[in-house]
């Protein structure tokens, strides 16, 4: 499992980043949201891995940490979801009007216009 | 007042205060001015407070929930966190004045965005949690973004996808960060932290650094340094003033994390990581210190200087903390205040003058205004003074005391040279934009639009911070006798750690359990 695991976050990464560095919003926009699939899988996995054990108090076991799994990275990884289902639906809109005003999905504007020099200034 | 609750007002004051705005616009437009401007200066107040009990000495924690230190968040007030909020509240009053009636009605929601960012940067300035600290990036961050598309337009679109990427990037970052430092030591309460570290064993000194070192990228990104700065201008330059002035305390959140994490966790007694960041700062901070002067001489829009003076200043102030030494930091923490203060107050100044000069915008070339701005001119050449470090201001004493400071320390010739060689740089560039702007312009005196005419609100905010500046360079002594003391209490970590860790729970008035169980055996009973 940790193969599986480890791989899956190299090739998220791997995807994210090259997406990231491409020219047009909505391949960054792709490449963030893959990202930062692999960092909360990342931060999961901080947890160490261990498959069926609870993380919630159980009175039927007994209370030592060979018997359940940490909550806390679990807690973790819902907040960083949250934050960055929220980031990435405001990058999504900024793109969309930045599409719409600007013309192109460039991430530098519409590099052929030949007044955003000016517009730029 | 020793209220023990007063350490959460500066980040729940706002967050009421955004949250009761966002209902107000609906219903009772007229009171939003009022209400921001309420909240803003019962926070200039609180911070006060704060400061003038963080002076005593001693670290107070607070604990959220009231659960024990490393398992809930704590909250802990020092002398640099109340000097934080103290410079945070000022620079947002003069930002609010600024904006009241005139930028404010550019677009929707100003006013309740403002105060949510406030709550960003005082829960940053205030927490004791890494994971805690990640979550007031947030919050500072999504709130930044709205102000900066204030207005819209098609630069601040642009710049805004840049800025929005790259800080989502450096989140990941962050994450990757604070996840490694939990799987090495199991806590992220940075008291606990730095009791931690230390006792890892030497396999995993490779993964520490890491973690540490990823967390100073992630910071840096914040603070504007050399590789990672490139956003800053163009963000900066394409905000309006208000919302560009009051961003000014932004790049200080990444100084501030750098000063408190890395003496705290990762200072001398960081075991494995001891001291891991200090030697990458120093030579980073002088390549940015020489690039923003550069870049401030090589501006062809007054904007853009001001924003290249920020990033000087940036480098600066990490310079500061690089050499690593507790009169160095302190000489830091002074420069810090003056010039979180400079920067806000050009950024409202060249908006004035941009509005007299019609077309010609910002742009450096001589073109005529609409009046001859005798006043504007005064407080521009007073602010160039305050960036080019020029006696008898603050800027100058700050410069003063890290040179000093640095002699004896191993890169004390290159600081030398480039602190005054970056000096030189921008009292060139500021002279040359200043004598354009006000002397090779000539005044035809024409009918003055609307919007160029000055509210006194602006004249206010532009008067406040450099009032603010004048008296930080007049009771300089007292103002570095407290940045001394705040950088001696960073450099000893264990009265951080003993307060945090040290602090109990109060004692629950009724004992909740006990009531639910007896509450539940009597509804047993009844049934």
């Amino acid at each position: 499992m940790n193969l599986l695991i480890a791989s899956a976050l190299g090739v998220l990464t791997g995807c994210g980043v090259w997406l990231m560095l491409r020219a047009r919003t909505f391949d960054v926009i792709l490449g963030l949201t893959l990202l930062s699939y692999a960092v909360n899988l990342f931060i999961f996995t901080m947890g160490r891995l261990r498959v069926g054990a609870p993380p919630i108090l159980d009175p039927a076991l007994p209370p030592t940490l060979q018997q359940y799994a940490d909550p806390l990275p679990q807690a973790l990884v819902l907040t960083a979801i949250v934050i960055g289902f929220a980031m990435t639906a405001l990058l999504l809109v900024i793109a969309l009007r930045a599409a719409l005003q600007v013309g192109s999905d460039h991430v530098d504007g519409d590099r052929d216009d030949p007044n955003r020099e000016e517009a730029s200034r | 007042m020793n209220w023990p609750h007063a350490i959460i007002l500066p980040v729940v004051l706002p967050l009421m205060t955004g949250a009761l705005l966002l209902l107000a616009e609906r219903r009772a437009e007229r009171l939003v001015p009022a209400i921001t401007m309420l909240s803003v200066l019962a926070q200039l107040a609180i911070a006060a407070t704060l400061a003038v009990q963080a002076a005593q000495g001693q670290v107070q924690a607070y604990l959220l929930g009231n659960w024990q230190a490393p398992y809930g968040i704590a909250l802990a007030l020092d002398r640099l966190a109340a000097l934080m909020l103290v410079l945070t509240a000022l620079v947002a009053l003069a930002s609010l004045l600024y904006a009241r009636n005139r930028d404010a009605n550019r677009g929707a929601h100003f006013h309740a965005l403002f105060q949510f960012q406030l709550m960003g940067l005082n829960g940053a300035f205030l927490t004791a949690d890494l994971f805690n600290l990640f979550v007031f990036f947030e919050v500072l961050l999504i709130a930044s973004y709205g102000l900066l598309l204030h207005g819209l337009g098609r630069a601040r679109l642009r710049a805004s996808i840049h800025y929005v990427v790259f800080n989502l990037a450096g989140s990941s970052l962050f994450l990757i960060a604070v996840a490694l430092l939990y799987a090495l030591t199991g806590t992220l309460n940075m008291a606990d932290l730095a009791m931690r570290v230390p006792l890892l064993p030497a396999g995993d000194a490779l993964l520490i650094r890491t973690a540490a070192l990823l967390l100073l990228v992630v910071f840096c990104v914040k603070a504007a340094l050399l590789p990672l700065y490139f956003w800053l201008p163009e963000t900066y330059g394409s905000a309006t003033a208000p919302v560009a002035a009051l961003f000014a305390i932004m790049t200080k959140v990444g100084v501030y994390t750098i000063a408190r994490v890395y003496t705290l966790v990762f200072g001398d007694g960081g075991g494995l990581a001891a001291n891991v960041a200090w030697p990458w700062l120093a030579w980073l901070a002088l390549g940015t210190l020489a690039l923003g002067a550069i870049g401030a001489l090589a501006s062809t829009r007054l904007r853009g200087l001001v924003a290249y003076l920020v990033v000087a200043s940036a480098g600066t102030l990490l310079l500061a903390l690089g050499l690593g030494r507790a009169e160095t930091v302190s000489a830091g923490l002074f420069y810090l205040v003056h010039s979180t203060l400079m920067a806000a107050a050009l950024f409202l100044i060249v908006d004035r003058v941009t509005s007299l000069r019609g077309e010609a915008g910002d742009r450096l070339q001589p073109a005529p205004v609409t009046t001859s701005p005798a006043l504007l001119g005064a407080a521009f050449f007073f602010c160039a003074a305050a960036a080019g470090g020029l006696p008898p201001l603050a800027g100058f004493l700050g410069k003063a005391l890290l040179l000093d400071a640095a002699i004896g320390s191993a890169l004390a010739v290159p600081t030398w040279a480039v602190v005054l060689l970056a000096g030189l740089g921008t009292i060139v560039a500021l002279s040359r934009a200043g004598s354009v702007l006000f002397w090779r312009s000539p005044a035809t005196p024409a009918s003055v639009p609307d919007a160029a005419r000055s509210t006194p609100g602006q004249f206010a905010a532009i008067g406040l911070l450099v009032a603010a500046m004048a008296a930080a360079a007049a009771w300089a002594g007292p103002l570095h006798a407290y940045t001394s003391a705040a950088s001696r209490q960073l450099f000893d970590p264990a009265a951080y750690v003993g307060a945090v860790l040290g602090a109990r729970p109060v004692p629950a008035a009724i004992d909740i359990r006990r009531e639910m169980r007896e509450r539940g055996g009597a509804k047993g009973d009844k049934r």
